[in-house]
């Protein structure tokens, strides 16, 4: 039987993100970079979604949902 | 997380201001949060300054965050607007010439050395207290003022957004973020 695993991961809208690195700060994965200098960049392999980057996001432009795998 | 020297540079940030306080020329060493920025971002192409030594932001986390002095609440979506974040860069870059111009004016006679400190661009708040004279020109002193005037402000205007919406609200609307943000799209196009 095939089962549908579900994970939270964080998604950047990019176009609207500052790169200001506060979510690199808080990141307890090292999940996200500032990617030169643009934007931040999420790690799906390592982001376990615990929306710390969201929280910290000072342009609330970090979102957690569950995608399926 | 393991702290690094640069995560303590708010120090830096929180006594540039307070010194400001006690003798105006120190006004100058705020020149490396306007160079440095701009010279990473020029030679490396990151907002590395923004990421890491940026203390300013620090201390707005420290006092947002630790303080709990912020409401958290999102900020409104025009202040995240590229129109605002720009139009607020052109605005201010107008300010700052605006204020090299008056430092120019008193360098040429033209003008008299004024005590003041101009907040929010508009307000004059007497500042004599922290003039003691210059070896040098008044002209020296002049750009002290209206650099430490620009300083101010942006602590003044980051501090209120920074209590309306989250700690750091004040890097979405930073005129150097977004103009080192703009060197850095141009740079690695």
């Amino acid at each position: 039987m095939c089962k549908i695993k579900k994970k939270r991961k964080a998604f950047v809208q990019q176009t609207d993100c500052v790169a200001c690195g506060c979510c690199v700060k808080v990141c307890p994965l090292g999940a996200i970079q500032v990617v030169k200098g643009i934007m931040a960049e999420v790690n799906m392999e390592k982001c376990v979604g615990c929306g710390k980057c969201a929280k910290e996001c000072p342009a609330s432009v970090i979102e957690v949902r569950e995608v399926e795998i | 997380m393991k702290k690094h020297w640069y995560d303590y540079l708010w120090i830096f940030s929180l006594t540039y201001l307070v010194l400001g306080f006690f003798n105006i020329l120190f006004a100058w060493l705020g020149l490396l949060c306007f160079f440095l920025p701009l010279l990473i971002s020029l030679i490396k192409g990151t907002k590395g300054y923004c990421n890491r030594y940026c203390g300013r932001g620090q201390l707005f986390g420290l006092l947002g965050g630790r303080f709990g002095l912020s409401r958290k609440k999102d900020i409104p979506l025009w202040m995240k607007s590229k129109g605002f974040r720009y139009g607020f860069l052109v605005f201010f870059l107008t300010m700052f010439f605006l204020m090299l111009w008056n430092t120019y004016l008193v360098f040429a006679g033209a003008q008299d050395l004024k005590q003041v400190v101009t907040l929010l661009w508009t307000f004059k708040v007497p500042w004599q207290w922290a003039y003691h004279g210059t070896l040098f020109h008044e002209a020296i002193a002049q750009f002290a003022f209206g650099f430490y005037s620009v300083m101010l402000t942006s602590t003044v205007l980051g501090l209120i957004t920074m209590i309306l919406f989250k700690p750091r609200s004040w890097c979405v609307y930073c005129p150097m973020g977004t103009m080192t943000q703009l060197i850095c799209k141009v740079k690695n196009r």
